[in-house]
């Protein structure tokens, strides 16, 4: 691990000045040191100012019932003004996309989409779905260590964003190349970019692979795959360049990284709740709740940010117009007031979806059930094939603040 | 106390006394009453007590103001239909008495 910039484990969390905390510092992501910060955060500061920080001032907003103000009041709390993140897109290089919009054209753009999600097409998608996470599993060694990012996260929701597009299969890699670039934080020495330019480029490159299939779809019947859907969309189909990368980064980032790093995350924290996994295996039926379960304990997306359209107050804290408001969703899942017990699994929870990784309000996930689904049948096979599979050393974080990342994670599934 | 009855998408009906100013969503969660979820808690800001009235409900409690909450979670529900409300909006009332409310196929 490196060492921390300016918070971390060697820096108390209870003893630095109140002030100083700055929890924009993607190092306490990567470290899995946050979580004592938001535990004084929420009890000493839970409308927190950050005067100073990398990304400029901010407002950290960190206990689950303010959050949820802030999510439903979406006149007030602006996705538009600037931007989802605490670090805002340079201005000449910023790429529109329906999260990053205010009612009423968020709401047009969304509406095109969101049909792929609907009830009847993941009881259409679900068999296929299936049949590929069989594949990937009977694949999987016996006795021996692998990295299952590399041969399961990844494989499996590549092939899903494959699918979502209707992707030339064989290509599909491409995919999730470009969902890394458009998360990537560019001061991570293991970034696929290094600079927002070179991002943009290739976030370019990428408009430019998808524009011809999307010419392609529009000039053929309706389809049910998200480019079709874009390419006839009344409010999508004469996107300009930059809304059509944006839109499109969009949905293969939501597409992929958030169950990608859930279906890690999960078996790292069976792993670490022993007790919990064995209860699972006894009774496969508490699927049901495990998957909620993990994504609230793991929560993929860190914070979403919003600005305000005017002065107005959170709990009581008075905020001007203006503000740059961090809603810190990894801190309002662990928030004793509102789930009992936050920092164990338990995956039997009585209420396991009153949690805040797909955020809620008008830009709530737009995707969650497909998550669900596909998590679910992972952990469906998982089950009927192997015993409990053994986390065996370090699992490698992201160094983000804004996704909540896993880079590695060595496992071994007994012989 | 009145009663509303929960029809499911297959069609099982449940019937429950709620107290009045209780939500039609919070007797559903209340009583185990399956297919409705209400992941938010009753915030309107997920629509997942969305409901179908019947005519005359729909009479009685009127459709959602447009540019509302309500309607804007609405307009994103995965299968809403002119006749749709978010359960966790709709107060019971004496007035209300044998109200029921149809599910959807799914509540996303």
């Amino acid at each position: 691990m490196n060492a921390p910039v300016t918070t971390g484990p060697e820096v108390d969390a209870w003893s630095i000045p109140l002030e100083k905390i700055d929890v924009s510092d993607p190092q306490l992501y990567q470290d899995a040191a946050w979580q004592p910060y938001f535990e004084r955060l929420r009890r000493e500061a839970p409308v927190h100012y950050c005067a100073d920080s990398r990304y400029g001032p901010f407002w950290s907003v960190s206990r689950y019932n303010d959050i949820m103000h802030c999510e439903v009041n979406h006149a007030v709390f602006s996705n538009e003004i600037g931007g989802i993140q605490v670090e805002d897109q340079p201005r000449d290089l910023q790429r529109p996309s329906f999260i990053r919009m205010d009612p009423p054209k968020h709401d047009e753009q969304r509406k095109v989409v969101s049909p792929i999600v609907a009830p009847a097409n993941l009881n259409n998608m679900e068999p296929l779905i299936r049949e590929r996470t069989k594949t990937v599993l009977d694949a999987l060694p016996r006795g021996e260590v692998f990295d299952w990012v590399e041969e399961v996260s990844i494989k499996l929701t590549t092939m899903m964003l494959a699918t979502l597009f209707d992707f030339p299969f064989e290509e599909r890699g491409k995919l999730t190349y470009w969902s890394d670039v458009a998360i990537a934080n560019v001061n991570a020495p293991d970034a696929p970019v290094h600079s927002e330019a070179e991002r943009f480029e290739e976030l370019k490159k990428m408009a430019e692979y998808m524009s011809r299939l999307f010419e392609e779809r529009r000039g053929q019947p309706p389809r049910f795959d998200l480019l079709s859907m874009l390419a006839h969309g009344a409010a999508t189909r004469e996107m300009p360049l930059r809304e059509f990368m944006g839109n499109l980064a969009l949905l293969i980032v939501g597409g992929n990284d958030t169950t990608r790093n859930s279906m890690t995350g999960g078996l790292l924290a069976l792993n670490r709740f022993p007790d919990e996994y064995r209860k699972l295996l006894a009774d496969p039926g508490l699927i049901e709740s495990l998957v909620p379960e993990i994504i609230r304990y793991v929560t993929p997306v860190i914070h979403m940010r919003r600005t305000t359209t005017q002065a107005t107050e959170i709990a009581g804290q008075a905020i001007p117009a203006g503000a740059k408001i961090v809603m810190w969703y990894v801190s309002g899942n662990r928030d004793p007031d509102a789930v009992a017990e936050p920092n164990r699994l338990i995956i039997d929870r009585k209420r396991p979806r009153q949690h805040l990784s797909f955020g809620f309000g008008i830009h709530r996930c737009v995707g969650n059930r497909l998550a669900e689904l596909q998590l679910r049948i992972l952990w469906e096979e998982v089950l009927q094939r192997f015993p409990m599979i053994e986390v065996v050393g370090e699992a490698k974080r992201t160094y983000s603040n804004f996704i909540h990342g896993f880079k590695s994670m060595p496992v071994r599934i007994p012989a | 106390m009145p009663k509303v009855t929960y029809i499911e998408h297959n069609g099982t009906a449940h019937t429950i006394e709620l107290l009045a100013g209780e939500t039609v969503m919070r007797g559903a969660v209340d009583n185990e009453v399956p297919g409705i979820d209400a992941d938010c808690g009753g915030a309107c800001a997920c629509a997942t007590c969305h409901v179908y009235l019947d005519p005359p409900w729909l009479e009685l409690l009127g459709t959602p103001k447009p540019g509302s909450q309500e309607a804007s979670m609405l307009s994103f529900a995965a299968v809403a239909q002119p006749n749709s409300r978010l359960s966790c909006q709709i107060k019971m009332t004496a007035a209300l008495d044998g109200l029921t409310v149809r599910m959807p196929e799914g509540q996303h």
